[in-house]
């Protein structure tokens, strides 16, 4: 797995056609190589072949239940913040058959799955979503129980960070500490610089494997100069936050505030549709189905993401125990912020902003925060 | 722990015997059908059991720990897939995973009276305990069982209750939310038997199972009564699918009902307990 | 019974924890040992209430009488527990049958008597109002209890 890359690394230079180059190998060492590409009028993530699919010269406008693709006036390769998907469409897949069986034998037999897992290569991953990954690396490798699926996937995983040029207009990476700028977890590095007249990235090598990587594509050691370009890139996303979030005493406050007035102000707003926790980069929870044959003879599990926010999530003998919409935005929030640090040492939120964007009504993570403290003030 | 490699993946057990509790709940008697020993678990665990290709249901385990050869299960007939389990016959396989979660504190209470209170099906998941405790009778002060059904008909285990009745090492006191007028024993819900039993509260455990109304209602009682919150015990039960702590479903606060419950000490989930939908 | 003995038993028994000794004395002076058998009518529904009991032995059940279901328990008292209280609240009638179910040994408070005393002496009767008050809470608790029907779930 990755640990933390060795502080002061030299930085190198490389042309974008010799990101071409990176993609090649990778492709031809096995990986199989996912990142950003633009689709539906958005920028997902997926299988990438060339530098060509890389959403070139466009950019994202994002506020709260608005998402715009606008084009840029130059040609970034990676100019955006980030899109619906997260990365945990590919770690943590969101429909996997965990067996199949057949009746015989004893009762029945279990035939476990080996998929056969591809090694991913992620280009272009940011450095909060970095965090997201290590986040459920502790939900799935830590816990008295791995997850065979996700280890699979994420043993031989490949990353290619991309610190951010562009903040979108819901980051708040800088409150949560997980960005604009990668830290670790990556086996390399890049910041896109985009002058007048030179067009290149500064690269940190984080691993042996990425230094390996490195040796193969034709590089230039950094000058002062181009690091320092990169650094001004990286400051200057960290001022451009669309959004903060006071995270002081967080836990605390909101178990202070179940009963807080303020949830049914947000109640009445929010639909239940769930969107959230699909774009969300860490909401990991599942549900597992069981299916069959006609004939009774062949049975499969599956198991498939899940949202807090459904009626059924919640239910037993009878009726949900979070009914209300109340209870379930309060049951997402208050997990999300509080209950996750006791559950695995961290928030279970990186500031990526996709669940402000994404709401259809504009619900505001951090805005939620404030209204309950001022709530908790006024009483 | 009866070694399963895949906690997801389910071990064949065939049906020994079924009885017939009450009109909708169920007692199975299962052996591994797979050549194993048995099934090892501490009272208060539970399995989740397989009905082949319609689905699975969390279900505590209510036998003998000490005769870990049969796996015994108590089951009320509430959904589609307890409805299936109710027509198993003696020789039908279903499938077994677990066990799972938190167990009643039965070691840490030795020296201590130990008060058990248990509100219908809850009497299912306290069984256990009364078994090992009764095996080994000489570690504990008084042990009471306080039983309440909803009637007569609805009682569980009626002759195992009568034949610890009998014993002059433990006290029994049971009633029923109603009767008829020719029914001669308590009638009354359950808290109200716990007024009326003897124990020292200061070096009492006390284990609680049933509906969560009937729960915090026998919680003021035992407060009444000075037994402190770190000295009562609770069994939880949440929506579950896969058991492991791994799905989220069950959670409950900061907790997972399936791998820090289902048995939680009280004063830990003390706050939360009051919460409402939580 | 000698005064002195009543005093102590009414002042042993729950009911009256924590009542004075004058009021004790007061209590007791109107109060009588009383015994009935398995299956016996202690009072019916409609009658006059004028007496209440401090149960020290046995068990009586509450019933009622439904017309299609006959006579129906609604609730057991045992030992330490207290039976009747309309006496103490106007118009005086008893709303429920009580008949002892096994072998009960009580003592019977006259509350007609002890009506009068309360209203010359309203430090007494406030006393006398906060055990009853308990008593109905308690009981009200475990009615309410038994209203929600916890065991049932659903019945499909």
């Amino acid at each position: 797995m990755k640990g933390l890359s060795p502080q002061g690394t030299e930085l190198a230079v490389l042309e974008p056609d010799h990101l071409q180059l990176l993609l090649d190998i990778l492709g031809k060492r096995g990986y199989r190589v996912v990142g950003p590409t633009v689709r539906d009028r958005a920028i997902v993530y997926d299988d990438l072949t060339s530098l060509a699919d890389l959403p070139v010269g466009w950019t994202d406008e994002q506020e709260g239940g608005i998402y715009r693709l606008k084009r840029r006036n130059d040609g970034a390769l990676f100019g955006y913040a980030v899109g619906p998907d997260s990365w945990k469409k590919f770690l943590h897949p969101p429909v996997v058959r965990l067996w199949r069986a057949k009746t015989g034998g004893n009762g029945f037999q279990i035939m476990e799955e080996d998929d056969g897992v591809p090694k991913f290569a992620f280009v272009g991953v940011r450095p909060c979503e970095i965090h997201a990954i290590a986040i459920q690396d502790k939900i799935f490798l830590n816990g008295e129980y791995r997850d065979p699926f996700y280890e699979a996937r994420r043993q031989d995983l490949f990353v290619v960070a991309l610190n951010c040029g562009h903040a979108g207009g819901t980051c708040f990476c800088v409150s949560m500490n997980t960005g604009p700028k990668a830290t670790f977890g990556f086996d390399l590095a890049l910041t896109e610089v985009l002058e007048a007249d030179r067009h290149y990235f500064v690269v940190e090598v984080g691993t042996e494997l990425g230094a390996e990587l490195l040796r193969e594509v034709p590089h230039e050691a950094a000058s002062e100069e181009e690091k320092a370009a990169a650094e001004r890139i990286v400051a200057r996303t960290a001022g451009q936050m669309g959004r903060r979030m006071y995270t002081t005493g967080i836990k605390d406050l909101l178990y202070r505030n179940y009963e807080s007035p303020h949830w049914e102000d947000v109640a009445k707003l929010c639909l239940t549709c769930g969107n959230c926790t699909m774009v969300c980069p860490t909401c990991f929870c599942t549900t597992v189905e069981d299916v069959t044959d006609l004939a009774g003879e062949h049975a499969e599990r599956w198991r498939k993401w899940d949202s807090c926010f459904t009626m059924d999530f919640s239910y037993i003998h009878g009726g949900s125990v979070r009914a209300s919409a109340m209870a379930r935005y309060r049951q997402w929030m208050t997990h999300k912020l509080a209950t996750w640090i006791d559950q695995f040492g961290t928030s279970g939120c990186v500031g990526c902003g996709r669940c402000i964007t994404w709401c259809p009504v504009g619900i505001d993570i951090t805005e939620e925060v404030n209204a309950i403290r001022r709530s908790e003030r006024r009483r | 722990m009866t070694g399963l490699s895949d906690p997801m993946v389910p071990s064949p057990f065939r049906v020994q015997r079924v009885q017939r509790e009450t009109y909708d709940t169920f007692t199975l008697e299962l052996e591994p059908a797979n050549g194993a020993d048995g099934f090892s678990f501490a009272p208060g665990q539970f399995n989740m059991l397989y009905m082949f290709g319609l689905g699975e249901v969390p279900i505590s385990i209510s036998g003998d720990p000490t005769k870990p050869q049969t796996l015994v299960h108590t089951v009320r007939s509430v959904g589609a897939v307890t409805q299936v389990l109710r027509r198993l016959k003696r020789g039908d396989v279903l499938g077994v995973r677990g066990p799972f979660g938190s167990h009643w504190p039965v070691e840490e209470a030795a020296g201590s009276d130990v008060v058990i209170v248990a509100g219908g099906i809850g009497l299912a998941p306290l069984r256990p305990v009364l078994y090992y405790l009764l095996s080994n009778r000489e570690k504990y002060g008084r042990i009471v069982l306080v039983y309440g059904a909803r009637t007569l008909q609805d009682m569980l285990y009626k002759v195992e209750l009568e034949k610890w009745r009998g014993q002059f090492d433990l006290e029994v006191e049971v009633t029923v939310d109603t009767a008829a007028a020719s029914y001669r024993g308590n009638v009354g819900v359950v808290t109200t038997l716990i007024p009326r039993v003897q124990f020292d509260p200061l070096h009492t455990v006390a284990m609680v199972c049933g509906p969560e109304v009937m729960m915090r209602f026998t919680l003021r009682e035992l407060e009444a009564r000075d037994v402190g919150p770190e000295s009562i015990f609770i069994s939880m039960e949440r929506n579950m699918k896969c058991a492991i702590g791994a799905c989220g479903h069950c959670q409950f606060g900061p907790t997972f009902v399936c791998k820090d419950g289902p048995v939680f000490r009280y004063d830990r989930i003390q706050a939360f307990f009051a919460k409402r939908e939580v | 019974m000698a005064m002195e003995t009543l005093e102590r038993v009414l002042a042993e028994h729950p009911f009256f924890k924590g009542l004075e000794r004058p009021y004790l004395q007061l209590l007791a002076e109107c109060a009588s040992r009383v015994r009935f058998d398995a299956g016996e009518v202690i009072f019916r529904e409609g009658e006059e209430s004028n007496l209440f009991y401090l149960i020290r032995h046995g068990k009586v059940a509450v019933e009622t009488f439904a017309p299609n279901r006959g006579p129906i328990t609604i609730q057991t008292l045992g030992e330490g527990e207290v039976l009747g209280w309309s006496w103490l609240i106007e118009p005086y009638r008893r709303r429920f049958d009580a008949r002892s179910v096994e072998l009960t040994r009580a003592i019977a408070i006259d509350g007609q008597c002890i009506r009068g005393r309360c209203e010359e002496d309203h430090d007494f009767g406030y006393e006398l109002m906060k055990c009853v008050a308990h008593v109905m809470d308690k009981r009200l608790q475990a009615t309410r209890l038994q209203l929600l029907d916890v065991y049932d779930g659903i019945r499909s």
